[in-house]
């Protein structure tokens, strides 16, 4: 096998220098009644060829969104990734190496995180910012974690029912069994009913968390919403997951949110089948120490040279065990990468830019569809480049019969909001041409794409 | 063979902040194609302060010049004990290229993604044959996540037969995770002292019937297999209790034991270290979980089923415990770790348990007698020696930092606590004779420097980017981002 290094001679020599005479002995620690008695069942090892071949083939049986017009969005976004960003994350001494605990020799991965740390700060508009988690569900819910540590006796949580739904599910995964009391707070005109978030409010209540831009696209009142949160002593967690947005709107930081999370899948990761992505935790200096996850630092070395470290890790499980702010032990390293080399190339202008792209092509797409017959823009407020619309044709048959003709139209809202039973989630970016959009709005209304 | 020279170039490289130049730009944005708009103006933000602006080129040469001054598996031996840092073979990276692979959108319809279902009920099926598991769920993003999944399944379990149990059983050799997972759960941590291989007598001892759960790690974090550990799960069943199996240290069991036939209900797996992923400087790991026959009910949605027709994501499972995080798992890694296991086949897998364990032993046999060896069972995949005997008041630490001078990635030090300045030796399979020798020899040389010339141990590393970093300023005066000076 090529990756067994082990000629006959090297065992035998081997197994000399140990004093044993094979390399069964060396499981005598094993009892026999935990051996598995016979091979395992797995198929004979291929050839790098054949594996290849047979990989080739199942990835051939899936739907690519570059071979459809694709309008799905929905927490996972079709962006177009620069070439220099696969190339760069290829480096193997960044991909084969571990978490950086010996600084001396990762100061590679500890300054990148460093700048990634920065970069989500700026465009949050928040203090601190971890070396990421797994991805923008489960950075939500441990901020609501977050929130119930540091929030004293406060044993609520408001979800808006605008946060993804994805995030609700996984923060009631999270929150099982730590008697947190989860209570949703109501859409009015697909945004966060703010009435009813007044009336929830009250000195139990930890968060108050909202989705910017929320799951319909929409661009919530985050400013409003901070002053009434922030008058009962709750914190604001806004919950980002299409983070191109925030090169466009007010930072959630600006509008007085205490937690920014999200997912950063957007920014040069590939879709992947939804996995891996990359969540980003962003928090108010104050909180600097009840933060889940890992910190890279600024330092110096012995003779006064800059050099980063992983710092206050006596949040983390490896020190504090039981009583750790998380039990988080990675981060998305391979992924922080991607991100970072993904701003650093668009940059100040470049992400403005593509943010205005996104929202134009997204805006030409709801005005043409809402002109068609039998379909209706249900939400009047701003959006960005997603939002929802309604059908009077059932929406799975819609689906198939768009699907025939090459086309992803979008989500089915009906299952997560059965008042939008015929709703449509439709996501345009910078990689739907006006081309495709025509092609769609052809293809709603009844003719051929 | 002994020499520290031949180091080469280290370019020094400032953060992107500093590099940054206005007017700059490294992307290319297609044309507009259709009338443009923006926002009413009171939502739109300013320009973001400080963000970076710079040319490709510039963008290139920092991640470059970045990636000079690390370590990773591809520069030389990383035997990090309990971290698995086998080869990343590069076929892995280019099945997982494949645009059928990364150009998938997650909500697809189920029937027009067959291929990638196929793919995970495929190493579904290959974890719970490795494993001994008839249900493997592919969801948990990293080893903790699995262990978190797992022990809320164990909780559900308990709560669907009308039990309220409030504590779990964890050795002090465990990983920081065991504990902090079953916290997250709600449960209370009882800790049991173990030196060596537990002992049924010690879980007996506070083994009762408000335990949810006993979690171990097997081997151990000695490299012991836990010789009782039938017994210990008889033991943790009749007062009805689960047991929990970390299976951070798979790597030295593959077709040798397989903990779904020993008794085992639970366990998660790391596929960034048994099955090859890369580590990628921190993750994105992936932490499938295993489970016996009882806990099916309550795995975490969605998994992958077989019908008539074709593949499913089974989302209609009403005790499940729900969903763990976005969509299906890390699936660019599980593609990788599938590649890995229809690279090795069955025997391949087996062969390279075996060779770990050889490796293992190898190095211990090499440096018993020049590094202390506190416990003398015979071990697995990895070896833990401690600092006992090490002259002039030189530690665990200074070892470490002196083989970095050496051109080596230190072992995992100071982990399992219950060992006085412990340094964990896991070479992993993929790891030749002569690259052995060759770390043996420079440790044996170390140990002799340190009778000798120990300075040469408290200076190291003088050899890498930076000397010695003051760990304590930075946590004392966290400086965490960059700002504008």
């Amino acid at each position: 096998m090529r990756y067994l290094p082990h000629t006959d001679v090297d065992v035998q020599q081997m197994l000399d220098q140990i004093g044993v005479s094979n390399i069964e002995e060396l499981f005598s620690g094993v009892p026999a009644d935990c051996r598995l008695k016979r091979p395992l069942d797995l198929s004979a090892a291929k050839s790098e060829s054949e594996t290849l071949t047979f990989l080739r083939g199942l990835a051939e049986q899936n739907t690519k969104t570059s071979d459809w017009d694709s309008f799905l969005g929905g927490g996972a976004y079709n962006h177009f990734i620069p070439a220099v960003i696969d190339q760069l994350v290829s480096r193997s001494e960044f991909y084969t190496a571990y978490t950086p605990y010996q600084p001396e020799i990762s100061q590679g991965t500890l300054q990148a995180v460093f700048e990634f740390q920065t970069l989500i700060c700026q465009l949050t508009g928040m203090d601190v910012a971890n070396a990421s988690m797994y991805d923008g569900a489960s950075a939500c819910a441990e901020a609501v974690l977050l929130t119930i540590r540091a929030g004293k006796k406060r044993h609520k949580i408001l979800l808006s029912q605008g946060l993804p739904p994805q995030y609700r599910e996984t923060i009631a995964t999270y929150s099982a069994h730590l008697n947190i009391d989860l209570i949703d707070i109501p859409l009015q005109a697909g945004v966060t009913d703010q009435a009813e978030l007044q009336k929830l409010l009250s000195d139990q209540v930890a968060a108050v968390v909202i989705g910017y831009p929320n799951y319909f696209g929409q661009i919530e009142n985050l400013g409003s919403i901070a002053e009434l949160t922030h008058a009962s002593g709750t914190r604001l967690v806004a919950a980002v997951s299409e983070p191109l947005a925030l090169a466009l709107y007010r930072s959630p930081g600006e509008l007085g949110a205490d937690i920014v999370v999200g997912e950063g899948q957007s920014f040069g990761i590939p879709l992947s089948y939804g996995g891996p992505g990359i969540g980003f935790f962003a928090v108010r200096k104050e909180d600097m120490r009840v933060l889940p996850g890992r910190l890279v630092g600024e330092t110096m070395d012995k003779d006064g040279k800059r050099g980063f470290v992983l710092t206050l890790a006596t949040r983390e499980q490896h020190i504090r065990r039981e009583k750790a702010t998380s039990n988080i032990c990675s981060n998305q390293g391979m992924c922080v990468l991607m991100v970072a080399i993904y701003l650093a190339l668009h940059g100040k202008q470049g992400l403005r830019q593509l943010a205005e792209v996104n929202y134009a092509k997204a805006v030409y797409a709801k005005e043409k569809i809402s002109q068609l017959d039998g379909f209706s823009v249900p939400f009047s407020g701003e959006t960005f480049n997603e939002f929802v619309i309604t059908c009077s044709e059932p929406v799975a048959a819609l689906k198939q019969r768009l699907e025939q003709q090459g086309v992803l139209a979008g989500i089915s809202l009906g299952r997560d909001y059965p008042d939008l039973e015929n709703g449509l989630l439709i996501c345009v970016t910078e990689q739907n041409s006006q081309e495709q959009i025509d092609r769609l709005v052809a293809a709603l209304a009844g003719g051929e794409a | 063979m002994m020499s520290t020279e031949g180091r080469g170039l280290v370019l020094d490289e400032n953060l992107l902040f500093e590099k940054s130049q206005s007017g700059r730009v490294g992307y290319s944005i297609t044309r507009l194609d259709v009338p443009a708009v923006t926002p009413d103006q009171s939502l739109i933000r300013d320009e973001i302060a400080d963000f970076p602006e710079l040319s490709e080129v510039d963008v290139v040469r920092h991640y470059t010049r970045l990636s000079t001054w690390n370590y990773g598996v591809d520069s030389g031996l990383y035997p990090l004990g309990s971290c698995t840092m086998k080869y990343n073979p590069k076929i892995n990276e280019t099945a997982a290229r494949l645009p059928g692979f990364t150009d998938i959108h997650p909500q697809t319809p189920e029937a027009l993604n067959q291929g990638a279902l196929e793919l995970m009920y495929n190493l579904q099926r290959d974890l719970g044959e490795i494993s001994g598991f008839p249900a493997i769920t592919l969801q948990p993003a990293a080893g903790a996540q699995g262990e978190f999944a797992g022990m809320l399944m164990i909780r559900a379990w308990h709560e669907a037969n009308g039990q309220k149990r409030h504590k779990v059983i964890i050795p002090d050799t465990a990983h920081g995770t065991n504990p902090a997972s079953s916290a997250l759960c709600g449960y209370e941590v009882i800790t049991v002292a173990s030196d060596g291989i537990l002992s049924k007598e010690a879980i007996a001892a506070v083994m009762d019937d408000d335990v949810a759960a006993l979690m171990v790690t097997n081997p151990n974090t000695l490299g012991l297999f836990e010789a009782d550990i039938r017994g210990i799960c008889d033991l943790v069943h009749e007062r009805g209790g689960l047991v929990y199996s970390d299976g951070a240290n798979l790597n030295a069991m593959m077709g040798i034991s397989r903990p779904g036939d020993i008794g085992i209900d639970v366990m998660h797996f790391n596929l960034h270290k048994t099955f090859s992923t890369p580590h990628g400087g921190g993750g994105p790991g992936s932490g499938p979980v295993g489970v016996a026959d009882k806990l099916i009910p309550f795995l975490p949605v969605p998994y992958v089923v077989k019908e008539d027709d074709g593949f499913k994501l089974e989302y209609n499972c009403p005790q499940s415990i729900g969903r763990m995080k976005s969509f299906h798992g890390h699936f660019g890694i599980l593609v990788r770790a599938y590649c890995y296991i229809l690279s090795m086949g069955g025997e391949g897998l087996k062969r390279a348990s075996e060779l770990a364990v050889l490796n293992a032993n190898y190095i211990r046999a090499r440096l018993e007698g020049e590094y202390d060896l506190p416990n003398k069972q015979r071990s697995l995949h990895e070896v833990v020696f401690s600092e006992e005997g090490l002259q002039n008041d030189c530690h665990t630490l200074d070892v470490a930092k002196r083989l970095i001078d050496y051109g080596y990635h230190p072992p995992t030090i100071y982990f399992p606590l219950v060992v006085h300045g412990a340094l964990m030796i896991e070479p992993t399979e993929t790891e030749s004779k002569q690259t052995l020798d060759e770390f043996c020899d420079v440790l044996l040389a170390i140990a002799e420097e340190a009778k000798t010339t120990p300075e040469l141990l408290k200076q190291a590393p003088v050899r890498a980017k930076v000397k010695r970093l003051d760990e304590t300023a930075a946590a004392r005066r966290p400086k965490l981002r960059w700002e504008r000076g």
